[in-house]
């Protein structure tokens, strides 16, 4: 009977449990709401809303899933601006346990490689209190769509590369292994790989939860590291920002219309019916072989 | 590929440096045949008509680099280049090259590149290419832009990759300028299928496999085909359909379905509709979902934005139906009606039913 005695002894500090997993997010504008300025053809910010990336928001139910499985704990990390710090506060009231952001001049600028050797950096920087064992990203963003930032940041880390995961089959943390779904062309390879890895969730996976009140509670008071990109670990700030970036912005502009106008079907006066068969008629007169594709057997 | 893209950066594209002498030898066009399961994706084919056009205009060589299996089908693959343009093909093969997998297939590509250096590299866009692109480009240190939508080189022979950006909303073009190779992701149906001929052959450049099927962490155990052949293959379809936001909700969908059904064709939707939640991403049509190039395509109640037009430019014949007579989608489709989709579209399909009804029972 010396149960008593233990608890009365100091408690030892706890081994941090279960897994050490970090989502990667980006506060994008909502393209929906993007409005080019017709004369000047600038796009025009003022006013249009923020939201996490939506394909962030698989990465993190899928890491918040694991982490309620297997214990541990979820970091949210962004670069961007400091108001990307909104979009860290909302993964917090979704449920991610702390929230880092780097935020930097020297950041500016950077494309797909700055800013997965950025990332990169800071994901190291947080390995040091404890190995990583998951580094979670949306497939791709919805404003720069070139899903090439965590592979960047994958090869950079050395981590196993899992792309397009549909579905996690089975985590093994004592093996350190993993059994992925992940889509390919016509099918979906089944792979067995080990952590730390990367995995880039594939949209319609799951469902984001609802925050909980004490999770939205707690956002709104729960601290965000601010990390300059000193603090992040940069030591060489020309691979940061425009300077790190070997791809250049040349030109932007918006596409010209068509030399030749588009042919309008005369509608006044004609109902539905005949302006379908007008319309036909002109689609024939284009393209005679039409007809034999429409009525070709199918299969 | 600017992930944000930056302003046109005039001062620095500007000051645009001598290339650093270790890049001075970086010759020819390539472009990566992705093979899976035996089957070429034929956008290996697209990219391989358009990497022609960027060698010859730079006055170097085309090559295809094959990756797989010792077996008939990577042979098969390796003759085709040939016929698709390709002067030399650099080939490794190795039974752990079978299934495609992230951790070779960038150790092969990236060798292939530091032993024999290409000025520009392209891939498709696809889940392999994309997946094995970023790892190249990030072990190469050099620059990828993403789902170029065209491909040209400028005066000073370096290659300019135009792609949509700003959520669709602009078009950017995109310079590696002192780096080498190039690279570029371009996606299925981007760039036209070139005609083959099977007359042309060329030189073949073999090299090894480096790694150990121990070494190698991931392992496939299982490959689940979708067997789902009546899955949409929009991007391959003759006769394109879709609907968009002027369909006002997700059941005036059906309107654009009765319409495809009665052509034989195939039915999409535009971003928004996706967005929405009124169809699946695989029936999106534009920049971030299907590039198309049938000959028909209508689409009713679509605005236009440019990341819808870079999706459906390459259709031979373009059809609008809005009921704004200003909408961007009149400045790249052939043929126009202002009119309502709800109306129309039911009248449209009733009178093709009825002509194409009496053609095939007159035949």
């Amino acid at each position: 009977m010396d149960e008593p005695i233990i608890e009365a002894l100091e408690p030892p500090k706890p081994e941090p449990k279960g897994l050490n997993i970090v989502v990667c997010i980006k506060q994008v504008p909502d393209s929906a709401q993007i409005r080019v300025h017709p004369v000047t053809n600038t796009i025009m910010r003022q006013g249009v809303p923020t939201i996490i990336n939506p394909y962030d928001l698989f990465a993190l139910e899928e890491a918040l899933r694991l982490r309620d499985q297997y214990d541990g704990q979820v970091t949210v990390l962004s670069m961007g601006p400091p108001m990307a710090e909104d979009a860290l506060r909302r993964a917090l009231g979704l449920g991610a346990d702390r929230a880092v952001l780097i935020t930097d001049r020297r950041f500016a600028g950077s494309d797909t490689l700055a800013t997965s050797f950025a990332l990169a950096t800071a994901l190291g920087k947080i390995a040091e209190e404890r190995p990583i064992d998951i580094v979670f990203t949306g497939k791709q963003t919805i404003d720069g769509d070139t899903a090439q930032v965590g592979p960047g940041i994958a090869r950079r880390m050395g981590l196993n590369q899992l792309t397009y995961v549909s579905a996690i089959d089975s985590l093994d943390l004592g093996q350190k292994a993993i059994v992925v779904r992940r889509r390919s062309e016509g099918g979906v390879q089944v792979l067995r790989s080990r952590l730390p890895c990367l995995i880039t969730m594939l949209e319609d996976t799951n469902t984001i939860r609802r925050g909980s009140i004490q999770d939205l509670l707690r956002a709104a008071r729960a601290p965000v590291a601010i990390w300059s990109a000193e603090d992040a670990g940069v030591a060489d700030p020309m691979k940061c920002g425009l300077r790190g970036s070997p791809t250049v912005v040349k030109r932007v502009f918006a596409p010209s219309p068509r030399a030749e106008k588009a042919e309008m079907v005369t509608i006044e006066g004609k109902a539905p019916a005949q302006i379908g068969d007008a319309l036909i008629d002109l689609l024939f007169a284009r393209d005679p072989k039409l007809e034999a594709v429409m009525t070709a057997p199918r299969p | 590929m600017a992930e944000a893209p930056k302003p046109p950066a005039a001062s620095r594209a500007g000051m645009k440096k001598e290339l650093p002498e270790r890049f001075r030898d970086y010759k020819d066009v390539w472009v990566f045949i992705e093979v899976e399961r035996g089957r070429v994706h034929p956008v290996s084919w697209e990219l391989m008509g358009e990497g022609r056009k960027l060698a010859d205009k730079l006055g170097c060589q085309l090559a295809a680099v094959v990756i797989g299996p010792k077996a008939e089908t990577t042979k098969r693959a390796i003759k085709q280049t040939y016929h698709y343009g390709a002067d030399v093909c650099y080939i490794v093969e190795h039974a752990a090259l079978t299934d495609y997998r992230n951790e070779p297939y960038t150790q092969v590509l990236t060798n292939l590149v530091d032993t024999h250096k290409p000025e520009i590299l392209l891939l498709g866009a696809t889940p392999l290419g994309r997946d094995l692109a970023g790892s190249v480009a990030t072990t190469l240190q050099t620059g990828l832009t993403a789902d170029a939508t065209e491909l040209a080189i400028d005066d000073d022979m370096c290659l300019g990759a135009t792609r949509p950006t700003f959520g669709g909303t602009l078009l950017c073009t995109i310079y590696s300028l002192n780096h080498r190779p190039q690279m570029a992701t371009v996606r299925p149906r981007v760039m036209a299928m070139p005609t083959p001929d099977p007359s042309l052959s060329g030189r073949m450049v073999w090299d090894s496999f480096k790694m150990k099927e121990a070494d190698i962490i991931t392992k496939v155990l299982e490959f689940v085909s979708d067997n789902t052949s009546k899955d949409a293959n929009l991007a391959y379809a003759d006769i394109v359909v879709a609907g968009g936001m002027g369909l006002r909700n997700e059941g005036n969908l059906r309107l654009v379905r009765n319409l495809a059904q009665v052509l034989g064709g195939e039915w999409g939707c535009s971003r928004p509709v996706v967005q929405k939640g009124w169809a699946t991403a695989d029936r999106q049509i534009g920049q971030t979902g299907n590039t198309i190039r049938p000959r028909l395509y209508i689409a009713a109640g679509i605005s236009g934005a440019i990341q819808h037009r870079v999706g459906v430019e390459g259709a031979d014949l373009i059809v609008a139906i809005n009921t704004d007579p200003n909408a961007r989608i009149f400045d790249f489709a052939h043929l126009g009606v202002v009119a309502d989709a709800l109306t129309l579209l039911p009248a449209l399909t009733e009178a093709f039913a009825r002509r194409l009804g009496a053609r095939a029972l007159a035949s």
